[in-house]
């Protein structure tokens, strides 16, 4: 691993990208710039009912049609893709950094330590992660920040493992045992040695983890369990457009799809990023 | 051999208690600090009488502390009694049971799809590594895992079952014969097959590759062995190891999967019976279901771990390799 890693994961990012990897960052940055700019980039008010239209198919005036209450979907999808971000960098940045302090602290100092924290770990990696988290969600009626705080319980233990199994890497290379020869004081070795070269590791994990949170927490507000209701979502839309998917198919396959593609995308990317990391 | 195999799977079973406890454990409190008092949801939110109230009140032994109410839920349950549902006035047992052959069904059905499609594609991509076969299969498997069951399921149930019309959009097929059930799970087996299939295309893929690297492989050739031997014999079965490793990842995918798919195609499965059970905070089904879907969870972790020995003699029981 180079001296600094951060600044050649730049440089192969921008470098060697395949044309579907392109796409892919074009994908996420639509994405992004609909959670940012909301309402004021959407074509139409996402909320504003018309009961007397109700349903109707995708026509001049509604692009992807209205739902059963006669909302714009499209103005829906667009607004629906700040639930489906801002959730899922919650869960990435929460779950990764408790994972850097427990990686470190258990990578590091090992022995009992290394022992609780490992073995607090395995048990919640041996529950069975979305039983879990549809049970807690629905039974608390906690909706989606209690939701998005499940996944990072849920996420810090396979997190810890990756970093905590980074640092072991790190903690046999001759530079820290030359640090440990100078006295320099321990926080100083954990936090300005080893975990910027544990860093690169963890970001191309987080993004995997961030990808994966979206697609759970669109699958709790699918279940009817995770954002408050009306709230434009698009696991909640597929939830409350599921009886007109044979009258306007759109109101489901449009967010359906920007699940997909946004997951995709980011996994994409991600997979990328561990690649670069990992030469 | 087969002393071993007894022993290690009467350890194996045994260690799967305190786990089960801890799930009971976990999902009890959780109910009973959940907001909204017990009592109210254990009679479904209707307004009932006193003597009523109290009548539940003594059943589920709510007056009692929390630990003594767990201790007594855990005795009845030890004997098969989960309690009764409160919207269906079902015993709990009895739901579960009704509704866990067609959960088993779809994750079967599912598997068969994922083991049988998914290992040759990882295998034949490996194989033609760098082709445009190979590039896509890799393309195809990062979106299959970024797509939930819920919305290849939307798909499938649209535009094959309702566009093209090849397979029904409703129902189980139950009363029908095996042939109809079948046709009537395709589509949600192919769902909930297509997620997990992206996982263990990925795993055959790195598996195989790395596998073809190996001195066996090129002395193999070399002593003339017939590719198509080299291929099946050496190197597939080799490359499942990592598979299997990952059998605990993928069964819980799947179950996973197999509730969101229940949900899509309003099949009435364990799945269903649990998320409805969680809206309605109906507290024994959730906790029966809970501990059923935990406890299959389990059995099918500790069968892989005897597949692991089939495919590969030299790991022993009990030091499986993690």
């Amino acid at each position: 691993m180079s001296e600094r890693p951060m600044q050649g994961m730049i440089k192969l990012s921008l470098g060697a990208m395949s044309p579907a990897l392109w796409v892919a960052a074009a994908c996420v940055l639509v994405v992004l710039v609909c959670t940012i700019g909301g309402a004021a980039v959407a074509p139409g008010s996402p909320d504003v009912q018309r009961l007397l239209v109700g349903d109707t198919p995708p026509s001049a005036e509604f692009w992807a049609g209205t739902d059963k209450l006669g909302r714009d979907v499209l103005a829906r999808t667009v607004v629906g893709a700040r639930t489906a971000l801002i959730g899922p960098t919650v869960v990435a940045a929460g779950a990764f950094t408790v994972a850097t302090v427990l990686g470190l602290l258990a990578g590091y100092f090992g022995g009992w330590i290394d022992s609780v924290i490992m073995r607090g770990v395995d048990i919640i990696l041996a529950l069975p992660g979305p039983l879990i988290a549809i049970v807690v969600v629905g039974v608390t009626g906690g909706g989606y920040w209690t939701a998005v705080s499940v996944l990072v319980v849920l996420f810090v233990a396979p997190d810890t493992r990756i970093v905590r199994s980074a640092v072991l890497v790190q903690r046999s290379q001759p530079y820290i045992e030359a640090a440990r020869i100078q006295n320099i004081p321990r926080h100083r070795i954990l936090f300005v040695h080893i975990l910027p070269n544990v860093m690169p590791i963890i970001l191309s994990y987080a993004v995997l983890d961030f990808a994966f949170a979206l697609v759970n927490l669109a699958g709790l507000s699918f279940l009817g369990l995770g954002v408050e209701p009306g709230t434009a979502d698009w696991g909640r839309m597929l939830f409350e457009n599921r009886n007109i998917l044979f009258t306007n198919p759109t109101a489901l396959l449009l967010p359906a799809a920007m699940i997909v593609v946004t997951a995709g995308s980011i996994n994409m990317l991600g997979d990328r990023i561990r690649e670069a990391v990992a030469k | 051999m087969n002393h071993s195999l007894t022993r290690y799977l009467a350890l194996r079973l045994f260690a799967t208690i305190p786990l089960l406890l801890v799930i009971s454990i976990l999902v009890f409190v959780l109910v009973h600090l959940a907001p909204g008092d017990a009592a109210s949801a254990l009679s479904g939110g209707r307004a009932i009488s006193q003597e009523a109230m109290d009548a539940l009140r003594a059943k589920y032994h709510l007056d009692e502390p929390m630990v003594m109410q767990y201790v007594l839920w855990l005795g009845d349950a030890v004997t098969g009694d989960f309690g009764t549902s409160v919207q269906t006035r079902q015993p709990v047992a009895t739901a579960v049971l009704d509704r866990a052959p067609l959960s088993l069904w779809l994750t079967f059905y599912a598997t068969v799809i994922v083991l049988g499609a998914g290992v040759p594609l990882g295998l034949a991509a490996a194989l033609r590594r760098g082709s445009r076969m190979d590039r896509s299969v890799v393309t195809l498997s990062v979106f299959g895992v970024s797509t939930p069951a819920f919305v290849s399921g939307l798909f499938l149930l649209y535009y094959l079952g309702f566009v093209a019309g090849l397979f029904p959009v409703f129902g189980t097929g139950r009363d029908g014969g095996f042939l109809i059930q079948a046709w009537h799970l395709t589509l949600p087996a192919l769902a909930l097959a297509l997620a997990v299939m992206a996982i263990v295309v990925k795993i055959t893929r790195a598996a195989v590759i790395e596998e073809m690297e190996k001195d066996y492989v090129a002395f193999a050739r070399a002593r003339g062995v017939p590719e198509r031997r080299i291929v099946l014999s050496y190197l597939l079965r080799n490359a499942l190891v990592p598979v299997v490793t990952a059998a605990s990842v993928i069964v819980v995918a799947t179950m996973a999967g197999a509730i969101y798919v229940e949900i899509t195609f309003a099949l009435p499965g364990l799945g269903s019976l649990l998320v409805d059970a969680v809206r309605q905070r109906d507290i024994p089904v959730i906790q029966g279901a809970t501990l059923f879907f935990s406890l299959f969870v389990i059995v099918v972790n500790v069968l892989t771990d005897i597949l692991y020995v089939v495919i590969d003699p030299r790991i022993q029981f009990g030091k499986a390799a993690r």
